[in-house]
């Protein structure tokens, strides 16, 4: 049953084992996707190399789906753990400029600290630009409190597509492997070559 | 495992990484875990807040006292870098040099584009870094912390969130080809 946490079913000090030990699987998952290489990560803007999309919608459709499976087997209560409150205006605008920031800088934040600690300089310059802009989002907090704090709730897509979870998981399947048909598909149209029959010919 | 993008990355990065599937998977099952054993997602942004916060807390306490964004993060004298995030992290760079090590990955470079000076890419990166820093404050998250947990525990703003991330990289990507193509 969990979440185990929540419910008081493990000591409170096995947090720190537990973060350490899901930080060491997604650094090593992003390292061996190839993240530390900006170059890999900046490709999918340039629609050579949809890796991003790939190891992105995978790993949300891994997630959301055994969530939901371990829901319906009545192991897993949905309503105690932290859903991230909807703040339409902070998300849309926070989300277009770290999107900005991934092209300029060639990172998101963690693939950073995996580009980093494997030896790229660039990335080390990254992180120290990533705590200037924490610096430079709270000194002037006054400036955008309001854009910050305006919060919708903690709204979940099911909810606002008015469907079942069941259902909702399904059109997420779907939407996965449609946009990896179509990443495909525009892969070969630009780098010529169609890797998928290199591997089976 | 077979992995029919391995040639390309050969080509394209001198490197042969692993199914981008198969990351994906190990990348899904980890933070379900996180969700099943904490009930809590995956992120890494807000550790670097806590450690600026931190920083800023050993030289100007006054200051990170009364500042109403930091106030939070060291009321009733607490310490920022205690926190979940901080352990998390260091795991991923522990993840990351285990990996780097055990396939002999370790590279000392500044990547960039073939027709970029290393000095203008260390620039561009700090920049990019500071609109990163800026905009996941701002979004309370980064791509793990929002995108990716969000994403997989159905947040709705998590999702347009993830979304705007690519609409506005996609947006700046032409002006920025002399950096990477």
């Amino acid at each position: 049953m969990g979440p185990l946490d929540k419910l008081g079913l493990i000591p409170e000090w096995y947090g720190m084992e537990i973060a350490v030990l899901a930080g060491f699987f997604f650094g090593l998952a992003l390292e061996r996707a190839g993240f530390a290489d900006p170059r890999k990560l900046v490709n999918i803007f340039y629609l050579r190399d949809f890796a991003v999309l790939r190891v992105m919608f995978t790993a949300i459709v891994t997630c959301a789906v055994g969530l939901g499976v371990l829901w319906a087997a009545g192991l897993y209560r949905m309503e105690l753990i932290y859903i991230l409150p909807t703040k339409l205006t902070a998300q849309i605008i926070g989300g277009f400029i770290i999107g900005v920031g991934f092209v300029v800088g060639g990172y998101c934040p963690t693939t950073s600290v995996v580009a980093a600690v494997t030896g790229r300089l660039d990335a080390v310059v990254f992180l120290l630009g990533m705590c200037l802009g924490v610096v430079g989002f709270f000194v002037p907090f006054r400036l955008w409190s309001g854009l910050y704090e305006g919060v919708q709730g903690q709204i979940l897509v099911p909810e606002v597509l008015g469907l079942s979870w069941g259902v909702t998981l399904l059109l997420i399947v779907v939407m996965a492997a449609c946009m990896f048909m179509v990443a495909a598909w525009v892969e070969k149209k630009i780098n010529k070559e169609d890797v998928f029959a290199q591997a089976s010919g | 495992m077979s992995n029919p993008f391995a040639e390309r990355d050969k080509r394209l990065y001198g490197q042969s990484y692993w199914s981008p599937y198969v990351c994906g998977v190990i990348l899904g099952l980890t933070l379900l875990f996180a969700f099943y054993t904490m009930g809590r997602g995956l992120g890494s942004s807000g550790a670097f807040a806590r450690v600026t916060i931190a920083a800023t807390n050993a030289v100007a306490h006054q200051y990170t006292a009364e500042n109403p964004y930091t106030a939070s993060y060291v009321e009733g004298g607490e310490n920022p870098l205690n926190d979940w995030l901080i352990w998390e992290v260091f795991g991923v760079v522990l993840g990351a040099l285990f990996g780097a090590f055990v396939w002999g990955r370790f590279k000392g470079e500044i990547a960039r584009g073939p027709n970029m000076a290393a000095g203008g890419r260390l620039w561009l990166a700090l920049f990019g870094g500071f609109l990163s820093g800026w905009g996941a404050r701002l979004a309370s998250g980064c791509t793990s912390g929002q995108a990716l947990t969000g994403g997989g525990s159905l947040a709705a703003g998590s999702w347009i969130f993830m979304f705007c991330i690519f609409g506005g990289a996609y947006a700046a990507a032409w002006f920025l080809r002399k950096e990477w193509l």
